[in-house]
């Protein structure tokens, strides 16, 4: 314990990248660490990068990175790429697009891999984040996995959320759709050299417009991140956005949801796991379960009847009756 | 624990075909694999630093083995990194044991199969954890 509170104030790379080691794998010592870093979080501005897989997310990334390096900035990069269903391997490959940033001593960069997880992070995402944060980044940007219109676990991480996407995946219909096109607070046509940059656009403009008035309406930027083009115009865009989030109060607002969400949601696997636990322990239960496994009692009452006994037996037990 | 592997080309060498048919197979054995491209020892500790790697696998076959191969080791030492180094490539049988030497643990030539680069990875990084 000693030594993790001495590296938290050292603040170099190697003791970063050993909690965060010990943060992704979730060890014992990891919930240690987050309960000491929960107190130092909260100043990072953290931008969240997603879109579907090959439109450029982690070039981009890496572009934005080089600009903001130079404005001397800390800067944390989450990349997080998918894990194999069948052999719970993976292949990380961001960092190969972002080999520019390997020289600048204020970029920290961390590849994830899925572990399972459906929603386009890795469950130690935010886990992850609240490190970098409490050492003293001034910007994290966390790159999502490929997407389709669904996965949108960022919009829970991130203040700021960018869309990547590219010319030519389909007409103004699927600007229209619910789901990812609506999460946007900046969109992004990358790869707009490519012919149809100017129609997606015009699709997303049209989609903005509809949306109705609000007090942020969503910048749509066209980048063409290997070469450097419409990089300054976005990283522009993404203060703005920071400066309206801080005026609005929203800054403060979306770190006090945040603090909920993360208890109920360690509150309901916490109780999951008590309760599963309770029912390997006791053999009634347990027989209950196998009786639903053979499809001989319903899972409906059956649920409802442990759960309900469990409450009853704590009560029972908290108050001596 | 899964096991995370950074797989870097060494230097300048442009052969980079064998490190991403090796990465894919350590993916298809259950390893997170992060794929780095070509860097020089320094950032390729970095990486490893940021990365939380176990292992860091070096592939070349441009003749920059036994130059840059143990400044990786010898920089991972000096700033506290205790991951497994390992080597691939095409590597004259003379230079291997100046390598292993240098701190290099092992060296995998040509039509080595999968099975034993894996297993030595397993056996090692187990080893060291316990």
């Amino acid at each position: 314990m000693e030594d993790l509170i001495g590296s938290f104030e050292k603040k170099d790379n190697v003791s970063l990248g050993k909690m965060l080691k010990e943060v992704e794998n979730q060890t014992p010592l990891s919930l240690e660490i987050l309960k000491l870093s929960s107190f130092r979080k909260g100043k990072a501005h953290i931008i969240g990068v997603t879109g579907p897989p090959g439109s450029g997310k982690s070039t981009l990334v890496g572009k934005m990175c080089k600009k903001l390096a130079t404005m001397d900035l800390r800067i944390g990069v989450v990349c997080v790429d998918p894990t194999s269903p069948f052999t719970k391997g993976a292949l990380l490959g961001d960092r190969i697009r972002m080999q520019e940033l390997a020289k600048l001593p204020n970029v920290f960069i961390k590849s994830l891999a899925t572990r399972g997880n459906l929603g386009g992070l890795a469950s130690s995402t935010a886990d992850i984040v609240q490190v970098l944060d409490a050492y003293e980044m001034d910007v994290i940007l966390i790159e999502t996995v490929g997407v389709g219109q669904i996965e949108f676990d960022v919009l829970g991480v991130a203040d700021t959320v960018l869309l990547v996407s590219v010319p030519g995946l389909g007409d103004t219909l699927q600007t229209l759709k619910a789901g990812i096109m609506e999460i946007a607070d900046i969109y992004v046509i990358n790869q707009a050299d490519r012919p149809g940059a100017d129609e997606s656009v015009k699709d997303l403009n049209l989609m903005v417009k509809e949306s109705g008035k609000r007090e942020w309406s969503p910048p749509i930027h066209k980048t063409v991140a290997t070469q450097d083009s419409g990089i300054d115009e976005l990283i522009h865009d993404i203060t703005a956005h920071k400066k309206y989030l801080e005026r609005s109060g929203l800054w403060k607002e979306k770190r006090q949801t945040r603090n909920v969400t993360r208890l109920y949601s360690m509150i309901e696997s916490l109780l999951a796991q008590r309760v599963e636990d309770h029912i390997n322990r006791e053999e009634s239960l347990k027989a209950k379960v196998q009786d639903v496994m053979k499809g001989e009692r319903d899972p409906y009452t059956t649920s409802h009847e442990i759960v309900d006994r469990l409450i009853a037996k704590h009560n029972s037990y908290q108050y001596g009756g | 624990m899964q096991i995370k592997v950074v797989m870097a080309k060494l230097g300048l060498d442009i052969h980079w075909r064998g490190a991403l048919v090796v990465s894919r197979m350590l993916r298809d054995e259950g390893m997170e694999v992060v794929y780095l491209g070509n860097q020089f020892p320094e950032q390729i500790v970095d990486a490893a630093i940021q990365e939380g790697a176990d292992v860091i696998g070096l592939s070349t076959l441009g003749g920059n083995h036994l130059t840059l191969g143990p400044k990786v080791v010898q920089i991972a030492k000096e700033k506290g990194v205790d991951a497994l180094v390992i080597m691939g490539g095409v590597i004259p049988e003379d230079d291997i044991p100046l390598l292993k030497e240098a701190g290099i643990s092992e060296v995998f030539g040509p039509e080595t199969r999968i099975e034993s680069i894996a297993s030595f990875i397993r056996s090692e990084v187990n080893q060291s954890i316990a």
